[in-house]
C-alpha cells in the first residue's frame, strides 16, 4: 500500500516540478502586472464601497460609516443626474454619429486620390489634431473662438456680431461636436481606409467594363465592400455613448454652459475633487461604470455576433 | 487600373481634389492662425488683426517665456514622466503579454489570467476612489503619481499578445529543441520581431505620457509640481498668465494674448517634432488593432 501511495506521488511530483522548470518563468512575468492591476485597478474598484457609505478620508474605505442606498435615494431624488444623463447621451451620441458618417465621406474621397504624394500630404495633416492635447486645442479655440480671435474677426468683416460659441448654451454643444470632429475625423478614417486597400480591384475594372461611372462604383463597389466594417464600427461605438468627453468639456466649459455642456464626468469631478462629497460623487461614478461596462461588453458581443471581432 | 479621361472624370478629380484640400487647409487653419499670434506684436494680438501672417513680427513672446523661465521646470517634470514613463510601460507589455499568449496547455491558470487582466480594463472603479487610492498611498505630489496607475497599458498589452500570437510556432520550437528557456526566447525571438509593433506602443505610450494634463492637475497639489500641460492649462485655460513668472513691467510690453499663443507652441514643439517620425508607425499601428481572424 505504501509503496504504492509513493510510486503514485512522485511521478505527480516531477511532473509538478518539470511543468514548473518549464513554465514557471512565465508566472513570474506576470507577477509585475498582477500587483500593480491589484493595486490601482481592483483595490479602487473595491472603493466603490463609498457609494453606500458616509465616507470620511480620516476613517477609509474599512471603517466610514455604511448608510446603505442614501446616497443613490438623494441622486434620484434631484434633478441634477437626469440633467447630466441628458447632456452626456445627447453630446455623445451626436459626436458619434457625425464623426463616423464624416470619416466615412472623407475616407470614400481619399480613396478615390490617385496622386500617392497629394494622399499622404492630406492625410498628414489631417491626422495631427489627434496627437495634440485637449489643453492646447482647448487653448487654441478659447483664443480663435474668444473676442479678439479670429472666428470673430470673420464675422465682423462680414458685418456680423461675433458670437460667443463657447459661452451660451445654444452653441456651446454645436461647438463641442465640430471641434471633437476637427480633432478626430482624419485619425477616424484610418479604418476604413484600410478595408477599403482590401476591396479586390477586379470588383472595379468589371464595373468600369459595364460601364459604371465613378459614383456608381463608390456607392456600388466601396460602400458595400467595406460594409462590414461599417457595422464593427457602429457596434463597438455603442460602449462609448457615456463618454462624451472629459478632457474636451473640462477644457473649454464654464459655469454659463453647465445647463448643456455638463456631463456625468465633469459632475463626478466637481462633486468629488472640487466640493468634496466623495460619496454622492462615487455613488455616480459607480452608476456609469456599471452602465458603461454592460454597454462595452454587449458592444463587444454585437461587434462578435455581426463581425466576428474580438479583441483577442 | 485605367482610368477613364472622360469630363466627368476630370470634373471629379479636380473636385475632389479641391475639396480635400479645402478640408486639410481648415484643419491646419487654427493652428497656424494661433502660431502667428505668437508671432506678432502687441498691438495686432490684442487688436485681433492678425489672420493668415504674423503682424509687426516679433519673438519677444517666446524669448520672455523662456527668459522668466518657471516653464522649464515644468517641461523637465513632463519630459521625466515621458521617459520613464514610456519605458516601464514597455516593460510592462512585454512581460504581461509574452505568458497571454502562451496556450493554456503550456500556461495553467493562462485564462484565469487573462480574465484578471481583461476584467480590469472593462470596468473600473471610477475618478474618485482611484483618486482617493492614490492618496491613501502617499503619492500625491509625487512623480510616481503620474506614472504607476497607469503603468500596465492594458489594451496595448492585448495588441502585443496578439502580435506575440503570429509569431511562427517553428521558431519557437526551434528554440525549445535547443534548450531555450521562456526568458531567452523572449529576448533572442520574440522581442526582435516585435521591433515594429514595439516602435509604434512605445511612440503612442510616449506622446500619451506627454499630453496628460487631467492626473497632473488633481494629483499635484501646487504648480511648481505640474507637468507642462498642466501647466499650461493654467496659463490658457485658467488664464493665470502671472504663473509663467514673467516681470510685470515687461507684461505691460507684450501682448498677454500673444504670450498665451507662444506657450501653447512651446508645450507643443516636442510633439511636432516627432509626428513625422511616426506617420509610418500608422500603418503597424492599423495592422495591430486590426481584427483579429
Amino acid at each position: 500500500m505504501t509503496t504504492m501511495q509513493a510510486s503514485n506521488q512522485t511521478p505527480r511530483w516531477e511532473r509538478l516540478r518539470s511543468y514548473l522548470s518549464r513554465s514557471g518563468s512565465l508566472y513570474l512575468m506576470l507577477i509585475p502586472a498582477i500587483i500593480f492591476l491589484a493595486i490601482f485597478h481592483y483595490y479602487p474598484m473595491y472603493g466603490v464601497v463609498i457609494a453606500f457609505q458616509k465616507f470620511n478620508p480620516g476613517l477609509g474605505f474599512d471603517k466610514s460609516p455604511w448608510v446603505g442606498w442614501y446616497n443613490f435615494e438623494y441622486l434620484f431624488a434631484i434633478p441634477d443626474l437626469w440633467d447630466i444623463l441628458r447632456n452626456t447621451l445627447v453630446i455623445a451620441i451626436s459626436k458619434i454619429v457625425l464623426l463616423q458618417v464624416a470619416a466615412l465621406v472623407l475616407a470614400l474621397a481619399l480613396n478615390e486620390v490617385r496622386s500617392i504624394f497629394f494622399k499622404r500630404a492630406i492625410q498628414i495633416t489631417i491626422y495631427l489634431p489627434h496627437f495634440l492635447s485637449w489643453v492646447v486645442l482647448g487653448g487654441i479655440l478659447i483664443d480663435m473662438l474668444g473676442s479678439r480671435g479670429l472666428m470673430s474677426s470673420i464675422f465682423r468683416s462680414f458685418g456680423f456680431d461675433p458670437i460667443m460659441f463657447l459661452g451660451s448654451n445654444e452653441t456651446f454643444v454645436p461647438t463641442l461636436v465640430i471641434t471633437n470632429l476637427w480633432k478626430e475625423v482624419g485619425w477616424s478614417t484610418i479604418i476604413f481606409l484600410a478595408a477599403l486597400t482590401g476591396i479586390d480591384p477586379t470588383l472595379h475594372e468589371a464595373a468600369a467594363i459595364d460601364g459604371a461611372s465613378r459614383w456608381q462604383r463608390i456607392l456600388n463597389v466601396n460602400i458595400p465592400g467595406i460594409a462590414s466594417t461599417i457595422i464593427l464600427i457602429t457596434c463597438l461605438n455603442l460602449g462609448g455613448i457615456l463618454n462624451a468627453g472629459f478632457e474636451q468639456i473640462l477644457t473649454l466649459y464654464s459655469p454659463a454652459v453647465y445647463q448643456t455642456g455638463d456631463i456625468l464626468d465633469t459632475y463626478v469631478y466637481r462633486a468629488g475633487l472640487i466640493s468634496a462629497q466623495y460619496s454622492l460623487a462615487g455613488a455616480i461614478g459607480l452608476l456609469k461604470s456599471v452602465m458603461g461596462l454592460i454597454l462595452v461588453v454587449t458592444a463587444y458581443w454585437l461587434a462578435d455576433k455581426f463581425s466576428g471581432y474580438r479583441i483577442y | 487600373m485605367i482610368e477613364s479621361r472622360s469630363w466627368s472624370n476630370r470634373l471629379f478629380n479636380i473636385l475632389n481634389h479641391s475639396l480635400l484640400f479645402l478640408f486639410a487647409f481648415l484643419c491646419v487653419l487654427p493652428l497656424w492662425n494661433v502660431f502667428s499670434v505668437s508671432l506678432s506684436g502687441r498691438a495686432a494680438a490684442d487688436g485681433g488683426f492678425v489672420s493668415l501672417f504674423p503682424v509687426n513680427f516679433t519673438i519677444d513672446n517666446y524669448t520672455e517665456i523662456f527668459r522668466a523661465g518657471v516653464v522649464y521646470q515644468a517641461f523637465w517634470i513632463s519630459v521625466q514622466r515621458t521617459v520613464i514613463g514610456t519605458f516601464l510601460n514597455l516593460v510592462l507589455v512585454v512581460l504581461t503579454a509574452y505568458p497571454l499568449s502562451k496556450t493554456v496547455k503550456e500556461f495553467k491558470g493562462r485564462n484565469a489570467l487573462m480574465g484578471y487582466v481583461l476584467f480590469a480594463m472593462l470596468f473600473s472603479g471610477g475618478l474618485i476612489p482611484w483618486f482617493l487610492v492614490i492618496n491613501q498611498l502617499g503619492l500625491i505630489n509625487s512623480l510616481w503619481a503620474l506614472i504607476l496607475p497607469g503603468i500596465v497599458p492594458i489594451w496595448n498589452v492585448i495588441l502585443m499578445m496578439n502580435f506575440f500570437r503570429d509569431v511562427p510556432q517553428e521558431l519557437d520550437e526551434a528554440a525549445v529543441i535547443d534548450g531555450a528557456s521562456h526568458w531567452q526566447k523572449l529576448w533572442y525571438i520574440y522581442l526582435p520581431i516585435s521591433i515594429p509593433a514595439l516602435a509604434t506602443i512605445t511612440l503612442f505610450a510616449a506622446v500619451g505620457h506627454w499630453n496628460s494634463w487631467f492626473d497632473g492637475m488633481v494629483l499635484m497639489s501646487n504648480n511648481t509640481q505640474y507637468p507642462l500641460q498642466t501647466f499650461l492649462r493654467t496659463v490658457v485655460v485658467e488664464q493665470n498668465i502671472q504663473s509663467l513668472g514673467i516681470d510685470m513691467s515687461v507684461m505691460e510690453q507684450i501682448s498677454n494674448r500673444a504670450v498665451k499663443a507662444a506657450t501653447i507652441f512651446v508645450s507643443t514643439v516636442p510633439i511636432l517634432l516627432v509626428y513625422p517620425f511616426l506617420q509610418r508607425y500608422f500603418i503597424t499601428g492599423i495592422k495591430l488593432g486590426s481584427v483579429k481572424g
